[in-house]
């Protein structure tokens, strides 16, 4: 085991150390002169010259990279071009509001996406599970700010039960936050439950159509113990693997999703950051993002390495 | 890896000919609806400026802020403008965007697959690392950073496309030509002395095609959704387009006052969208023989 935390360990700040130098790349191709574009037309030649010379950019490509990755390992991300504040604690802050809700949106999906799936998966091609799937290949299409203005449609202004606005303080406590996160969390969940009852689903038909399955039902044990003890220990395995594959998703949804309520996380900063053009806002936001993404997974492959040891021998 | 989890479809077998495909799409009926649905949105894209009543950005004054009525099917925005008109020229707009995107991606992620399959080795290394990378990020999030640094623009949605799709495409495009390169036909096409041409496009890319059918019409339905999306964060393609995630996005403010001016346009997306992952699920129905895949 500890041989195969190490190989993925490894293999994670390889992924890291070539997103941040695409990330890098990408900035550098910028049109244009980078200083001209954040002091503005306005600009005098000394100002610029300073500008080069305080960021380092005179130097060579390979030089900057190192600075600007070295910086920001050491937490030194500098500061925002719009609000003129230090970026990093900003983006913890907004990374502790996204992350709580996350939380909440997991908590709320994985149960009842997995139930769902499960339902469908031992009624296969009956009533429940054609419900299920049809309304699942409705949803999982939908783009999050149609299902999200149709829930604050529903639920805010219809009903009147939660707020459509979800513009907490930027440092509110989780529980002064929480009435606020229900209404986001409920529109991730629409768009992950599709996708992990699908392939929970999915997880279940095959693992029922096994010979071991047959067996233990000739042998005479009941329905409920091959199920509970056998089919479903099997069958859930590969939904942890599912439910790492939906962090993608679920970050890529929690952007638009905080766009839709208005809610301060990383989301909110990272379009913000594209509106004002407030390029190292935009570095710090995606690679902080990356970083999330990458060790949200690397928790979701040792995870299922621990419960499943087959795994570690490839 | 883990991220935008697409499967790969490699035992596919083509149907005999183009009419089959339709008539077996139409044998479903979720399938049947699907291609229903994205037939008559193509044809509202083709014959859009005939269809609506107003022009794109005809403002009237007198008109503004009316609920749906006779005149104005969808009513009108607080600019004055037909909502209905709006929404069916946005139908060209969105899937021309996406469509061509999607076609682009679908050609460099053809010729990134096809090069990195047959030649392997290092250069395969290199390609593969590089599109892994780009994968390691959520794919909205490596569009929003494109965006960032391009600025927003109709041209930039297309990179941002194209970038984003290329790595998958080719990464199912060349699972296949590693399965297919060491069979009998093309060690005899390579001995005949075939150029490297022929031989990747004539004797190695009909293998691929139907995982790529499939692959592309996926591909195509996450690009109206991603076009969508990027025009609703307001940093895609900018106003006056009849975008329809623009159109929400511009709607959002007056929504308790016009909130028509928003659900038609958001209605819209979800019909098309839906429509399409119909009809793409249908395909990979279809390409796969009939059988359901998961």
């Amino acid at each position: 085991m500890t041989k195969y935390i190490i190989r993925r360990l490894g293999f994670l700040a390889l992924t890291l150390l070539l997103t941040s130098l695409i990330v890098f790349a990408v900035t550098q191709l910028l049109p244009g002169d980078v200083a001209r574009i954040v002091l503005g037309r306005e600009a005098g030649e000394e100002a610029l010259a300073a500008f080069r010379e305080t960021y380092g950019l005179n130097d060579p490509l390979p030089v900057q990279y190192v600075n600007w990755l070295g910086n920001f390992l050491s937490g030194n991300w500098g500061t925002s071009i719009s609000t003129r504040t230090d970026i990093f604690p900003t983006v913890m802050q907004r990374l502790r509001n996204s992350a709580m809700l996350a939380v909440v949106t997991l908590m709320i999906s994985v149960p009842l996406a997995v139930i769902l799936g499960v339902i469908a998966g031992l009624n296969e091609d009956k009533l429940a599970d054609n419900v299920i799937s049809i309304a699942s290949l409705a949803v999982v299409g939908l783009p999050e700010f149609v299902t999200g203005l149709v829930l604050i449609e529903l639920f805010a202004r219809r009903l009147d039960w939660l707020p459509a606005n979800s513009s907490i303080r930027v440092d509110a406590t989780f529980a002064e936050a929480l009435p606020m996160l229900i209404l986001p969390a409920l529109t991730a969940t629409l768009v992950l439950l599709a996708y992990i009852a699908r392939l929970t689903r999915a997880g279940v038909v095959e693992e029922l159509k096994r010979p071991y399955v047959r067996t233990a039902i000739l042998k005479g044990l009941p329905r409920r113990t091959v199920i509970v003890k056998h089919v479903l220990r099997n069958a859930l395995l590969p939904t942890i693997t599912v439910i790492a594959i939906s962090f993608g998703w679920l970050i890529s949804g929690l952007i638009v999703i905080e766009n839709v309520f208005n809610y301060p996380g990383i989301g909110r900063l990272l379009v913000f950051s594209i509106d004002r053009r407030d390029l190292p806002t935009l570095q710090a936001v995606t690679m902080i993002t990356v970083l999330g993404f990458a060790i949200a997974n690397l928790i979701a492959d040792l995870l299922y390495a621990a419960l499943n040891p087959r795994i570690r021998l490839d | 890896m883990t991220s935008n989890g697409s499967s790969l479809p490699t035992q596919l077998s083509p149907p005999s000919s183009r009419r089959s495909i339709l008539r077996e799409l139409f044998a479903r009926p979720a399938s049947a609806l699907g291609t229903t649905i994205f037939l008559l949105f193509v044809l509202l894209a083709i014959c859009g400026p005939l269809l609506a009543p107003y022009e794109l950005n005809q403002q009237i004054y007198s008109d503004a802020r009316q609920a749906p009525s006779a005149t104005h099917w969808f009513g009108t925005d607080n600019l004055g403008r037909d909502v209905f008109s709006r929404v069916i020229l946005g139908a060209r707009d969105i899937l021309t965007l996406s469509g061509l995107g999607t076609l682009l991606a679908v050609l460099s992620g053809v010729t990134f697959g096809l090069i990195s399959g047959y030649y392997g080795g290092l250069l395969d290394e290199l390609i593969m690392r590089f599109f892994d990378s780009l994968l390691a990020m959520p794919a909205l999030l490596l569009a929003l950073l494109l965006l960032g640094i391009l600025g927003p623009a109709v041209s930039s949605v297309m990179i941002v496309i194209v970038v984003v799709y290329t790595p998958i495409v080719a990464r199912v495009v060349r699972s296949v030509v590693l399965s297919v390169k060491t069979k009998a036909f093309v060690e005899a096409a390579r001995i005949q002395g075939e150029s490297l041409w022929r031989i990747l496009f004539r004797e190695i890319l009909p293998s691929v095609l139907p995982a790529l059918a499939v692959e592309a019409s996926l591909r195509f339905s996450y690009a109206i959704f991603l076009v969508a999306s990027l025009g609703f964060l307001g940093v895609g393609v900018q106003p006056p387009s009849p975008n329809w995630g623009l159109m929400v996005n511009e709607a959002r403010q007056h929504v308790s006052q016009l909130p028509w001016a928003l659900y038609f346009p958001a209605g819209a997306i979800a019909i098309v969208v839906i429509g399409v992952n119909l009809m793409a699920d249908g395909l990979k129905r279809v390409w796969q023989g009939g059988t359901v895949g998961k």
